[in-house]
């Protein structure tokens, strides 16, 4: 059994997003959603994450850093574009200064539709993003086993070890 | 229960108690906040996925230093239970978190940093103590080891209770509890990240929480050298302080580090010291 399942830590990163759909990730936090009860920590931290939950679009001078984020974690790892902003720039796609989605820079592995996402929404497409990342680990598992170094794609080398 | 069984058994069980500890502290702490909380063996399944999960080598030292780190501290238990002096076992706990400073100061990481010196103030603010601690326990009861203090007929609560109270107050330090969780914190927050694991991914974080699992339980081990007449008081004491540290962590806000530093030494300084003073002026 994996214990992947049983203990997504999630990165949260605020694009440009308008704080809607961050208030409504941190509402599944709160008593009323609660999804620590599924093992979800909040951590903060990028080398520590599984699954990177993006709010809001990407643009001239957030990409490096989601770019950077995403590199920094460890594999297996997902990514979840929450809310319209994060899945295609939403109203804000045609300002002067804005990219698009996530998915310009980093793969997106769930999209969370929504102007804002709903928490019920959002705790969905980090249950699929638990799927996704399950799949991953299978492959890297797969991979060591046969000896290859890094199955994953758009993954950094470890570094001078 | 010979040396070298009890030496075992607590390299053995002390995990096993330490991480079931954390899982009750997490589900408590989601109670008091009006959460249902995550499963009681979470902590089993938080450790599980990090072994899993890609290692990142930031450099070729922190590893051997974690595992360091680990070590000394399963060793400290098992040196306390396996009748080695007290006194000594102390200087193999302070070892041990100097792994975990060295670790974490060896990185790049600006908080990781941030979070090495601040382990470096609390080591400062609480290892004086722990040697003046066993060295009273072992005044009062004229034994140097565990089992020693053990079958001795003073019981050392009566005669230190100051003593007792000062190790309370230093075990939140030691637990990175708040007010006094400088650093580290299981919660994200902007000042400081993940402090001295930030920079640590995979087995490399696992070590870190499976040793602080053997800390809990070490921390344990020490209340019932205070209530050595009776092995399951010193437990049910121990689990009575722990349930006062989730409150207290859960209703205060992080200190800053001289705050830390200055209560520390005054709490133990004003009750350990007066306690000790008193002991030796009755002449006992
Ligand atoms: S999708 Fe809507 S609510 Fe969410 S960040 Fe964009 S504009 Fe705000």
């Amino acid at each position: 059994m994996s214990f992947f399942r049983r203990s997504p830590w999630i990165l949260h990163y605020d694009g440009s997003s308008c704080n809607g759909c961050d208030i409504e990730v941190l509402a599944c936090l709160t008593p009323l959603y609660d999804v620590e009860r599924f093992g979800v920590v909040n951590t903060g931290n990028p080398k520590h994450a599984d699954i990177l939950l993006v709010t809001g679009s990407v643009n001239e001078r957030n990409v490096e850093i989601v770019e950077n984020l995403y590199r920094q974690m460890p594999d297996p790892k997902v990514v979840v574009a929450v809310g319209a902003c994060a899945c295609s720039g939403g109203i804000f796609a045609r300002a002067y200064n804005v990219q698009g989605g996530i998915d310009r820079v980093v793969p997106v592995d769930v999209y969370v539709p929504g102007c804002a996402a709903r928490p019920e929404r959002i705790i969905d497409g980090v249950v699929q993003g638990i799927a996704a990342l399950e799949g991953k680990r299978a492959a890297m598992a797969a991979g060591r086993r046969r000896g290859a170094l890094r199955p994953q794609s758009g993954s950094q080398p470890a570094g001078a070890a | 229960m010979s040396g070298l069984a009890g030496a075992v058994l607590f390299v053995v069980l002390a995990p096993v108690a330490g991480g079931l500890l954390v899982g009750a502290d997490r589900v408590v702490t989601a109670r008091m906040q009006g959460r249902v909380g995550p499963p009681l063996l979470q902590p089993f399944y938080d450790v599980g996925k990090l072994l899993e999960k890609e290692a990142r080598q930031v450099n070729p030292v922190a590893e051997p230093l974690l595992l360091g780190h680990l070590a000394f501290m399963a060793l400290t238990g098992a040196l306390v239970l396996g009748g080695v002096d007290l006194l000594f076992t102390v200087f193999v706990f302070a070892l041990a978190a100097l792994c975990l400073v060295l670790a974490a100061g060896s990185v790049a990481s600006p908080f990781s940093h941030a979070g090495a010196e601040r382990e470096l103030i609390v080591l400062l603010a609480t290892e004086p103590f722990f040697i003046l601690m066993l060295a009273a326990v072992c005044k009062v009861t004229g034994a140097s080891t565990f089992a020693g203090v053990l079958a001795s007929p003073v019981a050392v609560a009566e005669e230190l209770p100051g003593v007792l109270l000062a190790f309370l107050f230093v075990a939140t330090v030691k637990l990175r509890k708040s007010p006094f969780d400088i650093a580290a914190s299981h919660h994200p927050h902007q000042e400081l990240v993940s402090g001295l694991t930030s920079d640590m991914s995979g087995r490399l974080l696992a070590y870190v929480h499976l040793a602080h699992w053997y800390e809990t339980a070490l921390l344990a081990v020490f209340v019932v050298l205070f209530f050595n007449r009776s092995v399951p008081l010193g437990l049910a004491v121990f689990l009575l302080a722990y349930a006062v540290e989730i409150l207290v962590d859960n209703s205060t806000s992080r200190a800053k580090w001289e705050l830390v530093l200055r209560s520390s030494w005054a709490v133990t300084l004003l009750f350990s010291g007066g306690n000790v003073l008193a002991v030796f002026l009755l002449g006992r």
